[in-house]
C-alpha cells in the first residue's frame, strides 16, 4: 500500500511532435521537493534531513539553509515509487514535500 | 530543566512543567485530535479486515490548517498532476492520520500518567520512542496554530509584527503558547540531536 503508480503502460506510441513534449522519458528521474513554509525550525528540518536520509549534519544543514532561503530544495531522487515514498514520509514528519519529474 | 527537554540516559529526555504548562498541553493535544478526526476502526460486527481496504479521500482539506498536515504530494498543476495527488492522498492519507492521532494520544497519556506534587508541577520522563511521538505533535501543533494565526516569513525573528501584539489583542494568549511550543520542540530536538 501507499505505492501509486500512474505511469503509462503504453511503451509503443506513434512518433509526434506534439506527443514528444508531453510524454514524459521513463528514464527521467524524480525527486522530492521540500519547500520552505514559515513554522518549521530550521533544527527540525536538519533534523529530519538525518533522521530519515540519513545525511550527515553538514549536508542536512545545507539543504535546510537551501529551503530556508531559496524556497525549495531537492532532497532525494530516483523512481516514481521511490519518491511517493519520502513525500509520504516528509508528510509524516509535517514537512511540505512535493515530487515532480526532473525536468532539467 | 523548567520549560526545556534535557537529555535522559537512554535517548530519552525530561522536563519540568508546572501545572498550567500541563493544562495547556493536555488541552491542545486533545484539540488537535479532535481536528485529526476519529480514526476508521470498524464498527462493531464489521469485518476488521475491511479497514485495511478502506480508501481515503482523494480531495484536499477543505480547513487550511488541515491541508497544512495533509498537503498535496504532487503540488500545483495540471489535470494529470490532480489525479496523481489524488491518487496518492487516497492511499496515504488514513495512515498519515492515523500516525498523527497516535503521537497526539501519547501526549495526553504522558501527561495523565505524571504525578505532579503539591504545587501542581511535575517532572516528564520521555522514552526515546515518546521523544518522538512528542517531536510529532509538538510539531503538528505548531503547523495548525500557525496557520490559524497566519503566521509568514514577515513574522519571522524580534521585529516581527505577531510578536509585538499589545496584551489586549485577542490572538496573544495563542501566539505566546505558539512561541513557547516552539521553545520546547527546539529543546527536544537539540537532546535527539545531542
Amino acid at each position: 500500500m501507499g505505492h501509486v503508480s500512474v505511469a503509462p503502460t503504453e511503451i509503443a506510441r506513434p512518433e509526434s511532435a506534439e506527443e514528444h513534449l508531453v510524454v514524459p522519458e521513463p528514464d527521467v528521474p524524480w525527486v522530492t521537493l521540500v519547500h520552505n513554509d514559515p513554522v518549521n525550525l530550521m533544527s527540525y528540518v536538519t533534523y529530519v534531513f538525518q533522521a530519515y536520509f540519513g545525511y550527515s549534519k553538514d549536508k542536512a544543514h545545507k539543504l535546510m539553509l537551501d529551503v530556508h532561503q531559496k524556497g525549495r530544495a531537492v532532497v532525494s531522487s530516483g523512481t516514481r515509487e521511490e519518491m511517493e515514498r519520502d513525500v509520504q514520509a516528509m508528510h509524516g514528519y509535517g514537512l511540505w514535500a512535493t515530487l515532480t519529474q526532473d525536468r532539467n | 530543566m523548567a520549560g526545556h527537554f534535557e537529555a535522559t540516559p537512554g535517548g530519552g529526555a525530561a522536563v519540568a512543567l508546572d501545572e498550567v504548562e500541563i493544562a495547556i498541553l493536555r488541552s491542545l493535544a486533545v484539540q488537535l485530535l479532535e481536528l485529526i478526526g476519529p480514526g476508521d476502526e470498524p464498527a462493531a460486527g464489521e469485518d476488521p479486515l475491511a479497514a485495511l481496504f478502506t480508501e481515503g479521500p482523494s480531495e484536499p482539506p477543505t480547513d487550511p490548517a488541515l491541508a497544512r498536515l495533509f498537503p498535496e504530494a504532487y503540488g500545483d498543476g495540471d489535470e494529470e498532476l490532480r489525479a496523481a495527488s489524488s491518487e496518492f492522498r487516497r492511499f496515504t492519507e488514513n495512515d498519515l492520520r492515523t500516525r498523527k492521532r497516535e503521537d497526539a494520544l501519547v501526549v495526553v497519556r504522558t501527561l495523565d500518567a505524571l504525578t505532579p506534587g503539591g504545587d501542581g508541577a511535575a517532572v516528564l520522563t520521555l522514552t526515546a520512542d515518546e521523544c518522538r511521538n512528542w517531536l510529532g505533535s509538538l510539531n503538528d501543533l505548531r503547523l495548525t496554530i500557525g496557520t490559524r494565526l497566519e503566521v509568514s516569513d514577515e513574522d519571522d525573528g524580534e521585529e516581527g509584527s505577531l510578536y509585538r501584539l499589545p496584551d489586549s489583542d485577542p490572538r496573544k494568549p495563542m501566539v505566546m503558547a505558539y512561541l513557547w511550543l516552539g521553545a520546547l520542540q527546539e529543546t527536544l530536538v537539540e537532546t535527539l540531536m545531542s
